[in-house]
């Protein structure tokens, strides 16, 4: 698409950009408003009945003085790393090997998918079930310990969207030149050797495309919190959006969960200018040879 | 023009690539035991789903039941499953029919102008992708009060579907931006209006784009809880993940109707996996393949 063309032949098939109009509008209001009115809302005080009534900073200081926010703003972190490490390792070794070709593989690769049928909910509750102390699989109290439900929630995480990262990487992995194969295989190298200098420089995109998918979505593990852990024992699972909806929709004090809800808002605005520095998202080009 | 990355040489290549030569006893020992993580839960679910609740109590989910029984079953759909089922697959059609409506017209724009306007709207759509529902639940909340759009339908579908709106203008302009010039050039000269080209060249050419979108999109209305459990109330509008997640405090104790309810909600999604299978495996292999 970089190439110089000639005007005439460029105006060719130009849309009116009104036509994006409604797209604009639309988004602008049910997502980027929202955005800024988290931002107001967070200097008011509000109960969700009546007017929000400005306070100025007291949600914010409060919030600064917050003890849960230092505990919350942790558990989010130290479990999106963690959810991120499990994650890629696996769906990258498994993608990997479901880039080959044989029929078990392709039956395999089927059956691994179907995590991803159940939605977030489902499989929350299925995991609940399963690791009821009373009748699970498991007859110990996991979800009752801090380390048992927080490895709980990075398994059950993983569980859900590894079939999806495995995808990714069995897209990026087939489409590796197999040339590079066949000359390192010449030189003698061996399938080891192949996998660390080959497969895994080749994968570097695709393992950025799938990290920052796999960042933000665990930023939003709120439906597996919810149901899981209740943000317990104690408050030692309550991920940022938790602590959000605890603060909003529990505890009626609207005003302090925006002001935690522009924290989530400035967290992923940053991961998303880093999402599209690091994948080239935002360049308008074709990713495909000589287009 | 496939969403799916152009495999390139693997077209021509021999079926057999250079790591299938050699049986490779690790990564089988390893594909072995993801087989088993992935399969016992699932077998454990159904299982228990067929346990009768007087069983339940002290039961082990992975032992099979001594005495099978639907009567779990016969529960949950007794107990408004359909309605949810329908509510559910409303909202799903709805937050297609929307995305596409909008989405589509963007991202030809996006890909076809170079004004400083259209790089513009690009860009808010990508910073949008990473925007958490959860960080703005709390303003929509008031809007959807305002709009007087509380505990209905409509309050779920709106901001669904503008959730969906950036990852699905992606997926579409990265299809589009795969359609020559020439063709558009040929068009032209043929003096083809651009609403014509829309619909006689872009809309054709990304058919693997736009169905990637329909499975995504429809997917975000068929998994979305936080909508639902903030924005309804009633039993009226009730969606399917919320009905899942009432089910909890309805059924309290009652594991195998709980979990006979989790199977059903998978069933609808599992039939258009094994007719859909191609579409949905290689649309979403192409959300990050590149």
């Amino acid at each position: 698409m970089g190439r110089p063309r000639s005007a005439a032949r460029n105006r060719a098939g130009r849309p009116n950009a009104a036509l994006a109009l409604p797209a604009i509008l639309f988004f602008a209001f049910f997502a980027v408003a929202p955005m800024v009115l988290a931002f107001y809302l967070s200097f008011t005080q509000w109960n969700g009945l009546g007017d929000p009534r400005p306070v100025g900073l007291a949600n914010w200081r409060k919030l600064l003085n917050d003890d849960r926010l230092t505990q919350s703003l942790t558990v989010t972190v130290v479990l999106t790393v963690v959810s991120w490490a499990f994650q890629t390792v696996l769906s990258l070794l498994l993608g990997v090997w479901a880039a080959g070709r044989q029929r078990n593989r392709a039956v395999l690769s089927a059956i691994f998918f179907t995590p991803f049928l159940l939605s977030s909910t489902a499989i929350s509750l299925l995991f609940y079930a399963l690791l009821d102390p009373n009748f699970g699989i498991i007859h110990a109290d996991t979800l009752g310990t801090t380390s048992g439900a927080f490895l709980a929630i990075v398994f059950v995480g993983g569980w859900q969207f590894i079939p999806f990262h495995t995808l990714i990487y069995q897209g990026g992995a087939r489409q590796i030149p197999e040339v590079l194969y066949q000359a390192a295989a010449i030189d003698g190298a061996g399938r080891l050797r192949q996998f660390f200098s080959i497969t895994l420089p080749q994968l570097r995109n695709t393992a950025t495309t799938s990290g920052v998918l796999m960042i933000v979505g665990s930023l939003t593990y709120f439906e597996t919190v919810l149901i899981l852990t209740q943000g317990g024992p104690g408050t030692d699972t309550a991920i940022l959006p938790y602590l959000m909806y605890q603060a909003g929709f529990k505890s009626y004090d609207f005003g302090y969960a925006s002001a935690v809800a522009s924290f989530l808002v400035i967290a992923a605005t940053a991961l998303s200018l880093l999402m599209v520095r690091l994948s080239g998202f935002g360049a308008m080009r074709s990713t495909r040879e000589g287009m | 023009m496939k969403t799916a990355p152009a495999p390139g040489p693997d077209r021509t290549a021999p079926r057999r690539r250079h790591w299938s030569r050699r049986a490779n006893p690790l990564a089988g020992a390893g594909s072995v035991i993801w087989l088993a993580v992935v399969i016992v839960p699932v077998y454990a679910m159904i299982s228990a789903s067929l346990t009768h609740q007087s069983e339940a109590l002290g039961h082990n989910a992975l032992k099979p039941p001594s005495h099978p029984t639907l009567d779990n079953y016969d529960t949950v759909l007794h107990n408004g499953f359909g309605h949810l089922l329908w509510n559910t697959a409303l909202v799903a059609a709805a937050v297609v029919v929307i995305v596409l409506a909008l989405c589509v017209p963007l991202s030809y724009v996006a890909v076809r102008t170079r004004s400083v306007w259209s790089g513009a709207a690009f860009r808010l759509f990508l910073l949008g992708v990473a925007i958490p529902a959860q960080a703005v639940v709390v303003p929509l909340y008031l809007m959807i009060a305002k709009l007087n759009l509380y505990d209905s339908l409509l309050a779920i579908i709106l901001p669904t579907a503008a959730f969906a709106m950036p990852v699905s203008v992606l997926i579409l302009t990265g299809t589009l931006r795969d359609i020559s010039e020439d063709l558009y050039e040929a068009m032209g000269l043929d003096g083809a209006s651009t609403t014509r080209m829309l619909f006689q060249l872009v809309i054709p050419l990304a058919k693997g784009g736009i169905s990637t979108v329909v499975v995504y999109a429809a997917l975000q209305a068929w998994n979305g809880l936080l909508f639902p459990l903030i924005f309804t109330q009633s039993d009226g509008p009730r969606v399917l993940t919320l009905g899942l997640f009432n089910y909890v405090s309805e059924f309290g104790v009652n594991i195998p109707a709980l979990l006979a309810s989790v199977v059903l909600s998978g069933v609808p999604i599992f039939v258009v996996y094994l007719v859909a299978r191609r579409a949905l495996v290689g649309g979403l292999m192409g959300v990050g393949g590149k």
